[in-house]
């Protein structure tokens, strides 16, 4: 079991979630949205939704740094491995709070404010109590942190996490033996990933996306479409500029 | 000098009757949808008033359209990409639907079904987004229709702004005109600038403005970009949508829908060919008040040989230049200089314009004095405030619309001295720079307005943007996602698709 849930569910968990947003880009742009509901009620939202979207992005960038940087690369800065978690667990931990505080507002308008109530879908409704579980499970890892400072149980992580990547066969033996409260959050959190393409949470590839679209893919501020199939013939030496119809 | 063509359209407000029959018909044709049945991609509005959604026209509060910053550049009043970018998680600038009114329905079916009672049943509102009941309908998409409300309410209207408006609260001083509204398709579009997906986007052959519906995300940032509060975000798809200009019609050379119902003819489609590479410049004008001006600067000559040479150059199909040089939107805003861009000051270069109302003379004892020699009131008497209108279209400037409204007088007293006395009466034509024959001319496509003059529109080339042959066994009209029925009941991404719901006989 421990094999299945360690070595086996992350492959499931990472191909469904590629596979299934390349699918459902392709296939049904028109769902892949972040179903804003500020136009319905905009009361708890900005505080809330600041709050959650910062906080889960420090984490997620945290995670992801944290996680499949190779260790070596700490040894070789010299940033010790009881600092390293010393830096997670109260940048983790803050990010934790703000996120889970914002998302509380956001679950609390979602289930009681009878305009999102109606307007929201199941996934909807599931996927932030998921978001919301797992902050609560991120946070409770923190108090068995605090029990080991030195930062070994932290690399047993990494290791694992690398050896997904890595495709080492012997990944789920690396944390045979953590504390169960770690184990959970790691399967909800492949289970999220899991479920990725079938909720609104695809709309966190476009949010990375904008800054790049916006500001370095776009000269100016407007886009001007042309249906032409051949381009405008050249004048003055220069090449007519006109944006093929995409 | 790089010549694009762009559809334009002028709305004469002098004869604009307020019957709501293009926001109805717009209505039934784009937006009776799940998520939009609060959305009027056209809506007429009595002013003054605050309008829909309320106070649009204040941009102090909204934050539309563009400003021209300290050191002189031009950005989004909502500010540049980065602060647009910041906004992402929360749009403070964003209108709520209370803003527009909470869409609502009635219980028709109470009306038949309802048990034998002592009192007649009656049909009670309930919400289009809850389904729950609502006891008092606090707002609609004309809650002041017909100077309804309380002035103290209404006159919260940004077009007093410099304005003694107490004295129109009064009743003997009261005036009241329309303003039927829609996207402006901008030149310099605000909506489209603020977009962090690039999904809304301007078409190079028409100018038309539309969003694309795949590559919208719903960051919402073109409700709140659109100074004319014309873009609206579907709650139910989750993404923005406005008008298209029937662009299925215009394609076709058929006017749009709210143009083809007007009843009162106000409404004008016509080709403006203009100079791209002075779009930001003219957008970027120093003063508020230079800002129409630099408009008119932008569009070219139809009838000038370098600005045809040019334009064929540059892929303008021959009809297209035709239909500029016959254009009756290029007539009424630069020829007669008798239509205006709607708020100027927003600095998007709007494309739909509007003629002023003329409106009666304020005291009764100075209409006596006029007498029925030809001699012209004063437009600076007229009903409306002259300094209302110009805060509506010029940015303040009183000039050009008394100057308008001067040849709107003029026309009607040619007219009457041409069909009562019989007189071709030069001299009134000359008293604002015209001759009889521009006078007769305007007459024919203000006053009379035919079908062929209201409405000047080329047909797209398709030929240049597809291969017929492509198309062939194609499967026409779907609802997205190729050639699917659109008849499945649900979608493994979470989008809902509606089975066809046929009628069934009641058992």
């Amino acid at each position: 079991m421990h094999n299945f849930f360690f070595g086996i569910f992350p492959y499931i968990a990472l191909g469904v979630a590629i596979m299934g947003s390349i699918a459902r880009y392709d296939r049904d742009p028109f769902t892949w949205k972040s179903s804003s509901s500020q136009l319905l009620r905009r009361k708890q939202l900005i505080v809330g939704s600041i709050l959650f979207h910062v906080g889960l992005i420090v984490i997620t960038l945290g995670h992801v740094i944290g996680l499949l940087t190779p260790i070596q690369i700490f040894d070789a800065v010299g940033i010790s491995h009881g600092a390293k978690q010393l830096l997670a667990v109260v940048a983790g931990g803050i990010a934790g709070v703000m996120a889970l505080v914002g998302g509380g507002m956001l679950f609390h308008r979602r289930w009681t404010d009878p305009r999102i109530r109606q307007t929201s879908s199941f996934a909807d409704i599931a996927i932030l109590a998921m978001l919301l579980a797992q902050l609560v499970l991120g946070l409770g890892t923190v108090f068995v942190s605090l029990g080991h400072l030195d930062g070994h149980e932290m690399t047993k992580f990494m290791s694992w996490a690398q050896g997904i990547f890595t495709f080492d066969g012997a990944a789920a033996s690396y944390i045979a033996d953590v504390a169960l409260v770690f184990k959970l959050h790691l399967i909800l959190g492949m289970t999220i990933i899991l479920v990725f393409p079938f909720t609104r949470l695809v709309h966190l590839v476009s949010g990375f996306a904008s800054p790049f679209r916006y500001l370095i893919g776009r000269r100016g501020y407007q886009i001007v479409r042309s249906r032409r199939s051949a381009p405008l013939p050249a004048r003055d030496g220069k090449a007519q500029r006109s944006t093929p119809a995409e | 000098m790089r010549i694009r063509a762009q559809i334009g359209m002028v709305l004469n407000l002098d004869k604009c009757i307020g019957c709501h029959t293009c926001s109805v018909t717009c209505k039934n044709v784009w937006t009776s949808r799940d998520g939009v049945e609060y959305a009027w991609f056209n809506n007429v509005e009595t002013k003054p008033g605050t309008g829909y959604p309320t106070d649009w026209e204040n941009q102090e509060r909204w934050n539309g359209g563009w400003e021209r910053t300290k050191s002189g550049k031009l950005q989004p009043k909502q500010g540049s990409k980065w602060r647009i970018l910041a906004n992402m998680f929360g749009n403070p600038d964003l209108p709520e639907i209370d803003d527009y009114y909470e869409p609502f329905d009635f219980d028709y079916d109470h009306l038949k079904s309802a048990p034998e009672m002592q009192a007649f049943p009656t049909a009670r509102p309930r919400s289009k987004i809850t389904g729950e009941r609502i006891e008092k309908i606090e707002k609609g998409p004309n809650w002041e229709e017909i100077l309804g409300g309380e002035f103290s309410k209404r006159s919260e209207d940004y077009n007093f702004e410099g304005i003694q408006k107490q004295i129109y609260g009064e009743y003997e001083n009261t005036f009241m005109m329309y303003l039927p509204r829609l996207c402006e398709h901008c030149l310099n579009p605000a909506c489209a600038a603020s977009c962090p997906s690039g999904a809304i986007y301007k078409r190079e052959e028409d100018g038309i403005v539309l969003i694309d519906q795949e590559k919208c995300r719903g960051w919402r940032m073109c409700v709140s970009g659109c100074p004319y509060k014309k873009v609206y975000y579907n709650w139910s798809t989750g993404k923005s949508e406005k008008c298209t200009l029937c662009y299925p019609r215009i394609e076709s050379g058929n006017p749009t829908v709210c143009s083809e119902t007007c009843v009162g003819r106000i409404r004008y489609i016509g080709v403006m060919l203009y100079d791209a590479d002075k779009i930001e410049e003219a957008a970027n004008a120093p003063q508020k008040t230079d800002l129409y001006d630099a408009q008119l600067d932008v569009f070219l000559d139809p009838n000038d040989p370098v600005v045809i040479e040019t334009a064929r150059a540059d892929g303008i199909p021959e009809d297209w230049i035709k239909a500029a040089q016959e254009s009756p939107i290029w007539k009424m805003a630069m020829e007669w200089k008798v239509a205006f861009p709607l708020h100027p000051e927003y600095r998007t270069l709007p494309m739909v314009w509007y003629i002023p109302p003329l409106s009666p003379i304020q005291n009764a004892a100075e209409a006596g004095a006029i007498g029925t020699d030809g001699a012209m009131p004063d437009v600076r008497n007229l009903r409306i405030p002259l300094k209302y209108l110009a805060n509506m279209l010029t940015a303040g400037d009183e000039e050009p619309v008394a100057h308008a409204l001067e040849r709107m007088l003029a026309m009607r007293a040619y007219m009457r001295a041409k069909t009562v006395d019989g007189v071709r009466d030069e001299a009134i034509a000359a008293r604002v720079g015209l001759s009889g024959r521009v006078i007769e001319d305007m007459y024919k496509i203000m006053a009379l307005a035919d079908y062929e003059d209201r409405f000047v529109i080329p047909t797209t080339h398709r030929e240049q943007v597809e291969e017929a042959y492509d198309l062939r066994g194609g499967c026409g009209f779907t609802d997205g996602n190729g050639c699917s029925t659109g008849i499945s009941k649900g979608s493994l991404f979470g989008g809902s698709k509606k089975p066809l719901k046929m009628p069934t006989e009641v058992q």
